[in-house]
Order: C-alpha cells, then sequence, then structure tokens
C-alpha cells in the first residue's frame, strides 16, 4: 500500500504545487462562462420550469470543469513523464499495474472534485442551487471523473507527443463535454442531435449529475448511473488492460 | 549461493533489429562487473531487461534469484539502476525526490538512509532546492542518490559519469566502491575504458547484441600479445627493421620479447640513425577493447 499511496501523494502534490494553473484557473473559466451565458440567455431561456437559466447552467458547468480537469490531470501528467523521460523512476519501482492505475486515477478523480467544489462555491454569489440528492450527486462524480481520468490515463499512455495529446483533448473530448447538455436540455435540439446526444455518455454524467441537484432531468436518472456506472467499468477495465501489458510504457 | 544477475538465452528483437541475439551471463554476489561496448551494442537494452523496462523476446532473466517477469516485485526491490538519460522530476526538490522513490519501494521512514545518501554524494547543502535549479553534475547525483534509496543489492550504472567533472567521478566512485566493500554487486556500463579497468573485477563486451567476451579484467588484459615502444629519430629508419609510422613524427615497434629491443637499437647504430626519444606503451583495455571489438 505505500507504494500505491507514495504515487498518489506525489501525483496529488504535483498538482497542488501548480494550483494556479490546475485549479485557480479552471474556476475562473467557468465564472466566465456563467457570466456571459447568464448575461445573454438569463431572460429568454428558461429549461425546467421554475428554474432560472443560470441555476439550470451551474451543474453542468461544476460537471464539465470537473471532467476536463480529471482528464487533464492524468494525462498531462502522463506524457510530461514520459516525454521528459522521469516516468522511469515509476516503472523502476515495484509498483503493480493497479496500484498504478489506482493512483492515477484517484488523484485526478481529486482534482475534478476540488475544481468542481470551487466553482461550486463560486457560484454561490451568483444562484442559490438546491441540493436534492448529495449522496448520488458523489456517486455520479466519482464515476464520471473516474472514467476521465482513466481516458487522461489511457490518452497519456498512448501519445507520443503534446501534440497527440491535444489532438485527444480537441477532437474527443471537448467536443463530447460541449455537447452534451452542459449549456442547454438536449430536447431543444432537433431530433437527429438528440438521438446523437443519447450515444455521448457524457450527456449522462451532465443530466444525472443535474438531477441530483434539481430532481429535474432530461432522461431517467437510474439510466443515467447505469450508463456511467458501465462506462467507468468498461474505461477502466480496458486502462487496467493496457496498464498490464505495459502498452507503450514497457517496450 | 544464487547469483546476483543471471540471463539465459536472452533475444530481443525490435521489429526489423535484433537489439540482443542469445545472450548467456552470470553475475556472482558481491562482483564489480563491467559492461562494455560500442554505442548500439545492446548494453542498455539488457539493463532495460534487467530492470523491467523492456520485456525479452525469448530467454530469462533473474535478478538475486527473482525472474524478473513473474516475480517482478522481488526482482525490481532487489536492484537499483541509474538510467543513461540525465531525467528529473521538476516539480520536486531533491529530498523530495528521494522521499517520494523510497515510498515507491514501500519505505516510509527511510530519512536516515536518505541522509546518509546524500551526504556521500555531496548533496546535503543542495537537498531542498527544486530539480530544476541543480547543475547537470548535481541532477547526476540525484540520479544515483535516487537508484540507492532502497538499499539494492544490486546496482547497475549505465554510464553514470557520462559529461560529469572530475569531482563527481571522484565522489561517485569512492561511494560505489564502499557500497562493493560491504557487499553490493555493482554493473557498470561506461565508454571510459580506464574506469573499467580500475573498478571492475570482470567484464563482459557486447558487439551487435552479443557477447564477443567475458572475462576477468587481469586476463583480458594479458590477451593482448607483445608490448610496443614509440620512437622519435633523427633520420628515418630502414624499412628492414620493421618500424611502423606512428603520429607526430614517431614510429611503432611492436615485439614480443625485451630482447627484441637491442636488435633494434644495434640495427640503428648500423644505419647511422640516433635515438632522441623512447616510450614503453604497456596495453590498456582500450587496446584490448578495440581489438576484440574490431575481430569479432
Amino acid at each position: 500500500m505505500t507504494g500505491f499511496s507514495t504515487l498518489l501523494y506525489k501525483e496529488l502534490l504535483r498538482f497542488w504545487k501548480v494550483a494556479f494553473q490546475t485549479i485557480l484557473a479552471p474556476i475562473v473559466t467557468a465564472m466566465l462562462y456563467l457570466l456571459i451565458f447568464s448575461h445573454v440567455l438569463e431572460e429568454r431561456v428558461q429549461v425546467y420550469p421554475g428554474i432560472s437559466y443560470t441555476t439550470f447552467l451551474v451543474p453542468g458547468l461544476i460537471m464539465m470543469s470537473m471532467l476536463q480537469n480529471a482528464f487533464a490531470n492524468s494525462s498531462s501528467s502522463l506524457i510530461q513523464s514520459k516525454i521528459t523521460g522521469n516516468i522511469v523512476f515509476v516503472l523502476l519501482a515495484p509498483l503493480s499495474y493497479l496500484e498504478f492505475c489506482a493512483a492515477y486515477l484517484l488523484a485526478s478523480v481529486i482534482r475534478g472534485v476540488v475544481v468542481g467544489v470551487g466553482v461550486g462555491l463560486a457560484t454561490v454569489w451568483f444562484t442559490d442551487l438546491p441540493l436534492m440528492h448529495p449522496v448520488w450527486l458523489l456517486a455520479l462524480t466519482v464515476l464520471s471523473t473516474g472514467i476521465l481520468a482513466a481516458l487522461g490515463i489511457i490518452a497519456g499512455m498512448w501519445a507520443d507527443k503534446f501534440d497527440q495529446l491535444a489532438a485527444f483533448q480537441n477532437f474527443l473530448i471537448m467536443p463530447l463535454t460541449f455537447l452534451s447538455g452542459v449549456f442547454y436540455s438536449i430536447h431543444s435540439l432537433p431530433p437527429f442531435w438528440q438521438a446523437l446526444s443519447h450515444w455521448n455518455p457524457v450527456f449522462y454524467m451532465i443530466d444525472g449529475f443535474r438531477w441530483g441537484f434539481f430532481g429535474h432531468s432530461d432522461v431517467a436518472p437510474g439510466l443515467s448511473l447505469l450508463v456511467v456506472g458501465a462506462s467507468f467499468v468498461a474505461i477502466s477495465g480496458f486502462t487496467l488492460l493496457l496498464l498490464r501489458h505495459g502498452y507503450k510504457l514497457r517496450y | 549461493m544464487t547469483a546476483a544477475l543471471k540471463v539465459t538465452g536472452l533475444v530481443k528483437q525490435y521489429r526489423q533489429a535484433r537489439a540482443l541475439d542469445g545472450i548467456d551471463l552470470e553475475v556472482s554476489r558481491g562482483e564489480f562487473f563491467g559492461l562494455l561496448g560500442p554505442n548500439g551494442a545492446g548494453k542498455t537494452t539488457l539493463i532495460n531487461i534487467l530492470a523491467g523496462l523492456a520485456r525479452p523476446t525469448q530467454g530469462t532473466v533473474e535478478v538475486m534469484g527473482f525472474d524478473v517477469a513473474r516475480e517482478y516485485e522481488q526482482s525490481r526491490r532487489a536492484l537499483g539502476v541509474v538510467p543513461q538519460e540525465l531525467v528529473y522530476d521538476p516539480f520536486f526538490t531533491a529530498r523530495e525526490v528521494l522521499r517520494v522513490q523510497s515510498g515507491y519501494f514501500g519505505m516510509r521512514r527511510n530519512d536516515d538512509w536518505i541522509e546518509h545518501v546524500l551526504h556521500n554524494l555531496g548533496l546535503t547543502p543542495h537537498a531542498d532546492k527544486n530539480m530544476r535549479a541543480l547543475s547537470g553534475g548535481m541532477k547526476r547525483r540525484v540520479l544515483v542518490a535516487q537508484a540507492l534509496v532502497h538499499k539494492p543489492p544490486v546496482i547497475v550504472l549505465d554510464e553514470p559519469t557520462a559529461g560529469v567533472d572530475v569531482d563527481l567521478r571522484q565522489t561517485l566512485w569512492q561511494f560505489i566502491r564502499s557500497l562493493n566493500e560491504e557487499g553490493h554487486t555493482v554493473v557498470l556500463t561506461t565508454h571510459y575504458l580506464e574506469e573499467a579497468e580500475t573498478l571492475c573485477e570482470r567484464i563482459a563486451m557486447l558487439k551487435q547484441g552479443r557477447l564477443v567476451a567475458l572475462d576477468s579484467t587481469r586476463n583480458l588484459l594479458s590477451r593482448r600479445h607483445g608490448h610496443q615502444a614509440q620512437l622519435k629519430f633523427d633520420g628515418e629508419p630502414p624499412p628492414s627493421l620493421g618500424l611502423k609510422r606512428g603520429q607526430s613524427s614517431c614510429w611503432l615497434y611492436g615485439f614480443q620479447e625485451y630482447v627484441q629491443l637491442e636488435t633494434l637499437l644495434a640495427g640503428l647504430r648500423t644505419a647511422g640513425i640516433r635515438v632522441l626519444e623512447m616510450q614503453l606503451i604497456e596495453p590498456d583495455l582500450e587496446d584490448v577493447f578495440t581489438e576484440i571489438i574490431q575481430n569479432a
């Protein structure tokens, strides 16, 4: 356990030492989204009855920030270690692939949660957010950030240069998170895009998360939990498989 | 007693290239062992397989009796590797790096040993500086310290003195020698052959993934037959004396027995050539290395 806890500690220390960039910056970005979108749309859009647009927007923004940061943490840590070569210190150690995976995953989940809590606290000034199902929110947070953290591990292992990682981030992670209903209800979309959204696992993360706050959602919350839970099992299982074979780490 | 390292029938194939082509090698406990070879001979690949950074295509490798694939936890605990590349983690100080590395090896309270290693490598005054702020030589020392942090019985140093100053070399060898005297097995690769000659009891030479020599340093040095003299004259010696032109107006004379020098000097006297300078060149590991690698 000491090996795992040390790797976890090192990963936490890594992002904590650059907290301006890893925690404060995404909180500021989320605040800017909130300011701009709520200013433009507050009076024009009401997605759920009795819930203002700003209030509707906040859970999605929190979840989006958590997801993007969970992904960024594991992926950037791994690629930096690979490119600078210091990944060798972890690979030389008697750590199992399970410990390796768990430490990177958990550190990324924690960064996601810290950013999410930061965004949540910062929005207190803008809106009064109900908190209907806190345990549900916690479960969905852990599973959702876990999925993105695992994807980050996969991307970090796969990419040989920053350019490839940026491609993974910009052409896969960003569209999935932006087109997941953070800023709108998918019921407002044309049928084609609505159908397509149902194939996006991030949509279920956002929608289920929103249900935890308001008790309102686009699809049944049970379905969201099922999709998110199944995705977590599948993606983390795949990550473990890659790590077990030392994919692009041990040649 | 199990060997410190045991390599059996080791083959490593990278797509088109065969990096290691059937290596059999055993290093006893407590040995100071040299692994030599030109660039691309397969030394680093062999070390990477020992360390579990690369996987064998065929064959087995054991560290202190533990198979590096099946019993990787025990074999990695038994091994401390100083990598060739000057790598470091820019987020941490030297002391943090060593504490983290100890933790990876399951050691929670290791501060006494960390201080001992820092002190012996001359790192104590720099221990709380960020890795980025350290000079190349200091970073290299931290790399060595990281490899030693879990007190491994087998220490592998992959060109540890490449591009470092005399001070570090002396500090490093002093410390590594003392560890060897305490019973640690040391495997060294280096391009500085005089280092290998002075430090290593036994040497293996690799060329294109094959073992071309494996013997004690003394035996390897005695392999080179005969002696060589380097001379300068006040004129051109007759070709019949068998001298070869060397560098900067010197001549080289190869001979088996010292008595042959008398014959040479007599011949020179007859030809009216005066000897201005004469120097005997003892064979060193570099000559042996060049000869073996060229003939292999």
